[in-house]
């Protein structure tokens, strides 16, 4: 870029989404979502297909009306706005590059929209091709380019008038794994140097945890929890961000009625978490597979320490280390990853403890455990185990 | 003819693989035998009447060249197809638009009303319009009820045009659809995120990008009006004939085989030179835009 585009480098907008609502037919796609995304933050829209991220960011861009709701864009009321007033970017999936018009042009589109003068139109194309390391490439037609370096155009015609707001929806689907993880870098470039406020949609969590300051994890139309990668990840307020975000490990069970309150009953054994939740109420405890370890029966277990009979059925070489899967008495599947300089002995088949510290389970209520079909932890009744147990 | 079926098929980006042909090349043995025989012969023997009869040499041409009536004939044929490629396409690009913005089921009723016609006799429709346009016929009583008119419409060229029009509208309409149906629609919600009104969004995106289909029934339905016979026959005037109806007079009525013959190919290399124009014009905005 040169010195005089950075300089007018565009400040990012604050976007404010209160109470948005989108109604189909027979589908609520967007359910009473507000959201405040700070100006130049990358945020993330992360979820399942179907879960309303894109029918959320289509209503930002304008592409799709809100039913109701509000949406302001750097304080100015948005929501009643036809998509060519806002003043917004916007990279595509498939890119919906110009087939027509050469690379130059297709940048130079939103330029000659806003009739910037022409010597100063192909200045600050050949500067928006600089910054996705495409300068040069001018002259040549969309279609003679591959799939990352056409997304890269789109980044560039998305950045080049600098709007205060870009959205990217999925721009990294159509790509293999390599070439996603570069432009991911690239991306991340793009948004530190351009300074404008970063939407993106993606249901990859990975790519959420590698781009995103922070991160909106939606479901079924409504948002679960805002958060950083961090937060979402160690303080998962909800068993759906808990095991969407990352692989864990999820032992359910009932919430001790009589007794302390972050004691959560599991078969015949009770494990501690940090948190509380009300008594008696079905709950689950969240693990992440690197705070799990594994050692043989024999072994004692410590203090602070919760420990749980399992039994190794499956070892998964990594390089980096291995992982485990370990089955508990009542079927539920635990994983459990080693670094590659602290192995256990333990092999496939053996029959283990498995150990984790107490404060890193996380206690959540587990709303899923009645409506959805019970799992195989869930078969056993609670009762039963407990009396042959004792 | 490469023209036309590069424009036609403007979807595939690819050319057809070469070498491919070898193998299977005596697939197209029937049609060729039945253009020799059907198509290149008689068009030989006509054009080797043009030179020969009546008497040997370039006279027959020359008699073309220098006759006010045959020339002027020659240009109104290519006037009327001009027309006529016009009217069509005014008529079918928001036609096919609409084809590709309705539901499955609308679109199926709209291609049946485009084809319709297709399925009836040339005669039967062409004589519905004699019906119509005639002086006191339905079209004028309508337009008299508005207070205009009674306009002459039949034994006119703009009758012709009507007739033409609406007989050769199916060549325009499905080609403009096969492309316009091919466009991305998410390439106008692109431009209007960037800025574009939702005209300048149609005028700069979709528009271009249905010029293939424009090209081709646009191709299609000029040549095919330059040889159209029964329609002006039967809707124009007598002193206002097509070269179609010409040929037929000399060969037909005045036995003149030669000159009949010379105005057919002259008809031939008009068309043929307009088609290599369009082609060179195709191949530099081509060769312009650096594409393939």
């Amino acid at each position: 870029m040169s010195a005089e585009t950075s300089l007018i480098k565009a400040r990012g907008a604050r976007i404010e989404l209160a109470q948005v609502r989108k109604e189909y037919a027979d589908s609520v796609a967007v359910d009473d979502v507000s959201l405040v995304v700070e100006p130049g933050e990358f945020m993330t829209l992360l979820g399942p297909s179907g879960s309303g991220k894109t029918t959320t960011l289509n209503i930002i861009a304008g592409f799709t009306t809100a039913t109701s709701g509000t949406l302001t864009v750097g304080g100015k009321q948005m929501q009643d706005l036809p998509p060519h007033r806002r003043d917004i970017g916007m990279v595509f999936q498939h890119y919906a590059l110009f087939p027509h018009m050469t690379v130059a042009e297709n940048v130079a589109f939103p330029l000659k929209q806003r009739k910037v003068p022409k010597a100063r139109r192909a200045e600050m194309v050949e500067a928006a091709l600089e910054t996705v390391r495409l300068g040069g490439y001018g002259h040549r037609r969309p279609r003679e380019l591959s799939g990352g370096q056409q997304q890269r155009v789109a980044l560039a015609r998305a950045v080049v008038y600098e709007p205060s707001v870009l959205l990217m929806d999925e721009p990294l689907g159509a790509l293999d794994k390599k070439l996603r993880e570069s432009l991911q870098l690239e991306i991340k470039r793009v948004h530190q140097e351009v300074g404008s406020t970063f939407v993106f949609v993606t249901h990859d969590q990975e790519e959420a945890l590698v781009l995103s300051d922070r991160i909106a994890v939606f479901n079924d139309g409504g948002i679960q929890q805002v958060g950083t990668a961090s937060e979402l990840y160690e303080k998962p307020q909800s068993l759906f961000v808990a095991e969407f975000l990352g692989e864990s490990s999820t032992v359910r069970g009932r919430v001790e009625p009589d007794g302390d309150d972050s004691c959560l009953r599991v078969g015949d054994r009770t494990v501690l978490a940090a948190g509380r939740l009300a008594k008696g109420s079905a709950a689950a405890v969240v693990v992440r597979p690197e705070h799990l370890r594994v050692q043989p029966v024999a072994e004692p277990v410590g203090p602070g320490v919760n420990a749980l009979p399992a039994r190794v059925t499956q070892e998964i070489y990594l390089g980096s280390g291995r992982k485990l899967e370990l089955a508990l008495p009542d079927g539920t599947v635990l994983l459990a990853r080693e670094q590659a300089d602290r192995l256990s002995g333990v092999r496939h088949g053996d029959e283990v403890t498995v150990v984790w510290d107490v404060e890193r389970g996380v206690l959540l209520d587990d709303a899923s455990g009645t409506t959805h079909p019970p799992t195989s932890g869930d078969r056993i009744p609670v009762a039963a185990a407990e009396k042959s147990g004792r | 003819m490469t023209a036309l079926i590069e424009i036609a098929s403007p979807a595939s980006g690819s050319r057809p693989r070469k070498g491919a042909g070898g193998r299977w090349g005596w697939l197209l043995l029937p049609a060729v035998a039945l253009l020799a025989v059907l198509f290149l012969v008689p068009l030989g023997l006509m054009a080797w009447r043009s030179v020969t009869e009546p008497v040997p040499g370039a006279g027959n041409y020359s008699w073309f060249l220098t006759s006010d009536v045959a020339l002027a004939t020659l240009v109104r044929t290519l006037t009327v197809g001009a027309a006529v490629t016009l009217v069509t396409l005014l008529l079918s690009y928001p036609y096919a638009y609409l084809m590709t913005m309705v539901g499955a089921r609308a679109r199926i009723w709209l291609t049946l009303l485009v084809l319709l016609p297709f399925w009836t006799s040339l005669m039967v429709r062409t004589f519905a319009w004699v019906v119509l346009l005639q002086d006191n016929g339905v079209v004028n009583q309508l337009l008299g009820t508005v207070g205009l008119g009674p306009l002459q419409l039949i034994r006119t060229p703009a009758g012709v045009v009507i007739g033409m029009s609406q007989v050769l509208m199916p060549f325009m309409v499905l080609p403009l659809y096969a492309v316009m149906s091919g466009i991305d629609r998410r390439l106008l919600d692109a431009a209007q995120g960037m800025g574009a009104r939702p005209a300048i969004a149609f005028l700069r995106v979709f528009v271009p990008l249905s010029l293939p289909g424009v090209g081709a029934g646009a191709l299609t339905v000029f040549i095919t009006s330059l040889g159209f016979y029964v329609t002006p026959a039967l809707l124009g005037s007598p002193d206002q004939a097509l070269i179609s109806q010409q040929i037929f007079t000399q060969v037909n009525g005045l036995l003149a085989w030669g000159r009949g013959g010379a105005m057919g190919v002259v008809l031939l290399a008009v068309t043929l030179v307009l088609l290599g124009l369009v082609g060179v014009v195709l191949r530099i905005t081509r060769t312009r835009g650096g594409a393939r």
